[in-house]
């Protein structure tokens, strides 16, 4: 067994007995010549594996804002009240174990919950009861878990749809035969193609730097962690398109040289495997994977689909080579590029799934079509996933600078009030914004559009995501593993309405020197939306605000402070006689 | 070897090419705050204190090899204040008690502490229940002081190659941990060696944490007159009368009224200059005068406290936190970590002198009711200078106030500023 394979192998034992003990850690560790202690702290990191006993049906309930809204606490009592059990407890209960967890994707029909990986949607109590009973008569998950599609809502006009029109497995490909790879690759620039996983990066520049590298070995990685609360957007890809993807992935392997590819699966999405692995092996058949691919001599290319195991942070690329490395999700010091020293230290090509899928529109389609669609800087069409307050949430595929107008009304939104572009990590946008461009030169977006209305309370929208954060974080540096948990604090302050104007003056502030001092993506976007909402949403933050008595100049909540005082006097003391 | 020639706070250095910038600013008589940062490893890259700006760009110095032409600020205020944020993240994530720490005046983050000239931190303390392992053979750890540099995950390892320490958890829960039969090998020598490594007192080896006295520990051997800055504070409007002041003794144990009077005679200065007011030093208990400063030890643990605290504020024109406790809680803070319950129950019903079958904790409407943590003064009111120290050396203490009072120069030498 290699270090590689140590998540499968944990997976392994996770499925097998529910969770990994002591001795399975004792064995793998042995395995591997490494210290217990290494291994305990993999297991550790990812939040789908678990040191203790769990019941027969782990339920894993999401706690992300959108299902916060839907009704979240009435599901989890549900849960508890039809289980008997308590969320976050290992109360060896045989048949049942519960577990929050974060956004699992399915925004779109929240409440939610994962049930050993199948995925339940639009929850009620009702609906809860009757799962549970059917769980207890022995039915089978299969057959009772829902259907997880998202609905696709919006195309444009069939002249202008990329995605989401006809798909023929391998028709891209056979360009590649009259192609050399860097006539390939100049198509992929002439498009101007940037990733498509949040950071805009030319995806071309990516790909040459890997096609220039003198490694001796090349990965591909399809970056499939969709994290994000509120994105769904690569799950609908990879749903409904996943042959389109990896053709993306093989024309990246075609220009870089690359041998290897990887799809990193959130476990989150486990219910897309077996369709996608059906889709590989209808690759294989075809020889699109395998060895001199369409008959171009030493054209070999394979893929691999690794699971995570639940860790937001693997999203970000360096993270994700760490975990696929069979290590703890911690992102790498920014010292090179993946390109430069990645998977193994080999050069590694890591892209999103829609930036591929995209890729291989551009090979099919031909750059003059894509150019004709979109902005100026932003060419082609975008994928979102909308959620929230709207009578039409899911897919929903837009050329490039169409408005936010449009598309609240496009989703039937309900008195829209606070938007959220791109995720908790993006930002958020208020009601005189509305008139902006989703594209590169105005509002650019990476996937995902939350819609709140005007009766949602913004502190606790916040709440929700610096909850996330502090937990998500990878807790490898200073301001983002601390930061993040400070700033969580200063919300509850809020919350219980004992904020001031020095408060809300500290959050910015700490905000920045956050976003300046992390070592990843995920610490330096983690409060951009919190200090963005704090003048974006002034006049609601106004209203928050105590105003204080000069001298005194500090609110402090005195009932609060002796509370637990009160309470423990009261119950200990004798009966009146 | 080749050189490069790059700009640090606009001057020209040069340094071998690829060289780690934080050795290549030292060779250049640059001093960039380190913590993580350690000679021979890979950088590390996790504290951030070394946080730098690279063309205009921020990055952890530490993990920037030196080539032509790079732009690097060390010293603007601005990162002059990051990196001292990053440190007082450090301070209000774990639980730093240094007055009772083994590592205390041999701590490179407590020096840095000193360095960066912080005398409270901006941010509240989390208090998190953390646990001193003592169960290896040969050292604790105490995640109480761990800040997750990880250099002891990098530098530790069993003569065949094993870990001993490595992080577990994620998120805010990330933790250091060790591994016992791992470390059951360690030699005497490793294991004094990790101690050394650490740049808290989180590694401890068991019988030598005190084999250096207080006093002549690194960082006490500093002797160059080299004097802490004041942070800029409000200054007292100058008149001619005598000065009024008051003190008063909250959640703290008197020690630092105890350094107060440590001026010896030259209290008897001090009382041609000012006189005091409510003061446990007077003995006088109630104001009858506005006062022109007041000093507070302690922090709040009771009611009593706040009440006393807010009539100080209405009373005083400048009040000045003295002391550990009076910062963040200090000492008495340590109950913070646990539920009042917990504590409450500890001391009245469970305790070894408590009666079998005890139920009743004391109170009474004239007790003091208990808060449920214990708080930092500037939690509950405006305050305008703090002065570190577990006590604050006396000189300390009236340099401050005569700083304040009289815009006398202010000097206090730094083997003088402590925060034990
Ligand atoms: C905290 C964090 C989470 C991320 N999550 C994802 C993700 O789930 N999917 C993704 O494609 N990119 C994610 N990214 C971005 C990746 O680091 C990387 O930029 C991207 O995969 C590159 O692909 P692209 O150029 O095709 O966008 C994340 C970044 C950060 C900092
Ligand atoms: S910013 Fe957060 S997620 Fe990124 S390396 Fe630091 S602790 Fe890890
Ligand atoms: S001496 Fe160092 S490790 Fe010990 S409490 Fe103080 S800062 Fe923390
Ligand atoms: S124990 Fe010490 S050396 Fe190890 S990570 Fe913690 S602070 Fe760093
Ligand atoms: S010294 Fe550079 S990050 Fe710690």
């Amino acid at each position: 067994m290699n270090r590689t394979g140590l998540l499968n192998k944990l997976w392994e034992f996770q499925n097998k007995f529910g969770y990994i003990s002591e001795n399975a850690i004792a064995q793998i560790a042995q395995k591997l010549n490494v210290s217990k202690i290494e291994i305990e702290g993999v297991v550790s990191f990812y939040h789908f594996f678990h040191r203790r006993p769990t019941g027969k049906y782990i339920i894993y309930l999401n706690n992300s804002i959108i299902s916060e809204f839907k009704g979240f606490q009435q599901i989890k009592a549900a849960f508890e009240k039809e289980t008997g059990c308590t969320f976050g407890c290992y109360d060896e209960n045989p048949l049942f174990s519960l577990f929050e967890t974060s956004c699992i994707g399915l925004s779109d029909q929240e409440p939610a919950a994962l049930i050993n990986f199948f995925p339940f949607t639009n929850l009620t109590a009702e609906k809860v009861k009757t799962i549970i009973q059917q769980l207890k008569n022995g039915n089978s998950l299969r057959f009772i878990s829902s259907n997880p599609t998202s609905k696709i809502q919006y195309l444009p006009p069939e002249d202008k749809t990329i995605f989401y029109r006809k798909y023929e497995m391998g028709i891209t490909l056979k360009k590649l035969k009259n192609h050399t790879p860097d006539e390939i690759l100049n198509l992929i620039s002439a498009a101007n193609l940037e990733g498509r996983g949040g950071a805009f990066f030319p995806t071309a520049k990516k790909w040459k730097s890997s096609k220039d590298s003198v490694s001796t070995k090349k990965y591909i990685i399809c970056n499939a962690d969709e994290g994000e609360p509120g994105t769904f957007k690569d799950k609908s890809l990879l749903n409904n398109l996943s042959g389109l993807v990896i053709e993306g992935m093989i024309i990246a392997a075609y220009i870089s040289g690359a041998t290897t590819g990887f799809i990193y699966l959130r476990a989150e999405y486990l219910h897309l495997l077996e369709k996608i692995e059906n889709t590989l092996r209808e690759f294989q058949v075809n020889n699109l994977l395998g060895n001199d691919i369409l008959g171009i001599p030493k054209f070999n290319f394979n893929i691999q689909i690794q699971i995570g195991a639940g860790a937001y942070v693997c999203g970000e690329e360096s993270a994700l080579i760490e975990s696929l490395e069979g290590k703890r999700g911690e992102a790498r010091i920014k010292k090179y590029f993946p390109t430069e020293y990645g998977y193994l230290g080999y050069s590694t090509i890591v892209n999103n799934v829609e930036t591929f899928a995209m890729a291989a529109r551009i090979i099919e389609l031909g750059t003059h079509f894509i150019s004709t669609i979109g902005t100026k800087e932003s060419k082609g069409t975008k994928v979102l996933s909308i959620c929230g307050d709207v009578a039409k949430p899911g897919i929903y595929e837009i050329e490039w600078g169409m408005t936010m107008k449009e598309i609240l009304h496009l989703c039937q939104a309900t008195s829209p009030h606070f938007i959220q572009i791109s995720g908790p990590s993006g930002i958020c946008i208020n009601e005189t914004e509305f008139d902006r461009k989703i594209c590169k030169e105005d509002l650019i977006c990476g996937g995902s559009i939350m819609v709140f209305n005007n009766f949602r309370s913004i502190t606790k929208i916040l709440e929700n995501y610096t909850a996330f954060f502090k937990e998500e974080s990878c807790g490898v540096c200073t301001p983002c593993r601390a930061g993040n948990q400070i700033l969580h604090e200063k919300i509850k302050k809020i919350k219980k309405g004992i904020c001031t104007i020095e408060d809300l003056a500290e959050i910015k502030e700490w905000g920045k020197i956050i976003k300046l001092t992390s070592r990843c993506g995920l610490g330096q976007f983690s409060a951009n939306t919190l200090v963005m909402a704090l003048d974006k949403f002034e006049g609601y933050f106004n209203q928050k605000i105590i105003k204080t008595n000069e001298n005194l100049n500090v609110e402090f909540d005195m009932e609060a402070a002796v509370y637990n005082y009160d309470s423990l006097i009261k119950d200990t003391q004798p009966p009146n006689p | 070897m080749k050189t490069s020639s790059f700009k640090i706070d606009g001057r020209v250095c040069t340094a071998e090419t690829g060289l780690n910038l934080i050795e290549a600013a030292k060779q250049n008589g640059v001093f960039i705050p380190t913590l993580c940062h350690f000679k021979h490893l890979d950088p590390l890259g996790t504290c951030r204190v070394c946080t730098v700006k690279l063309n205009s760009r921020d990055v952890a110095g530490c993990t920037v090899r030196v080539a032509d032409g790079m732009e690097i600020e060390v010293n603007t205020p601005e990162l002059l204040d990051t990196r001292k944020a990053i440190i007082e993240m450090m301070f209000v994530e774990g639980n730093h008690f240094c007055p009772s720490c083994e590592k205390s005046g041999d701590c490179p983050m407590q020096n840095l502490g000193y360095e960066t000239g912080i005398k409270f931190t901006r941010f509240p303390h989390l208090f998190i229940d953390r646990i001193t392992d003592a169960r290896p053979e040969r050292i604790v750890v105490n995640q109480n002081r761990c800040i997750k540099c990880k250099r002891c995950i990098e530098e530790v390892k069993t003569f065949d190659g094993y870990n001993i320490f490595y992080s577990i958890n994620k998120g805010n829960k990330t933790m250091v941990s060790i591994d016992y039969e791992q470390e059951a090998k360690l030699s005497e020598l490793q294991a004094a060696h990790a101690m050394h490594i650490c740049p808290t007192g989180a590694i401890l080896v068991k019988g030598k944490s005190f084999s250096k006295p207080f006093g002549d520990r690194k960082f006490d051997a500093i002797i160059e007159e080299k004097t802490m800055s004041l942070n800029p504070v409000k200054k007292h409007r100058t008149t001619t009368k005598k000065k009024i002041v008051a003190t008063t003794s909250l959640a703290g144990c008197f020690g630092c009224h105890m350094s107060m009077l440590d001026v010896d005679l030259g209290i008897l200065d001090l009382f041609e200059v000012i006189e005091f007011n409510k003061s446990p030093i007077t003995d006088i208990k109630n104001f009858s005068k506005h006062c022109d400063i007041g000093l507070i030890e302690g922090g709040c643990c009771n009611t009593h406290n706040i009440e006393v605290l807010r009539e100080f504020r209405k009373n005083c024109d400048i009040l000045v936190s003295v002391g550990e406790c009076a910062i963040w809680g200090g000492l008495p803070a340590m109950r913070n970590t646990f539920p009042l319950e917990a504590c409450l129950k500890e001391s009245y019903l469970d305790s070894m002198t408590s009666e079998e079958n005890e139920t009743i904790i004391p109170n009474h409407e004239d007790i003091p009711k208990i808060l449920n943590k214990v708080y930092a003064n500037h939690e509950i009111v405006k305050i305008d200078h703090h002065i570190p120290g577990c006590p604050p050396d006396s000189s300390h203490i009236w340099n401050v106030v005569k700083n304040i009072l009289f815009q006398e120069e202010y000097s206090i030498a730094y083997p003088k500023y402590k925060y034990d």
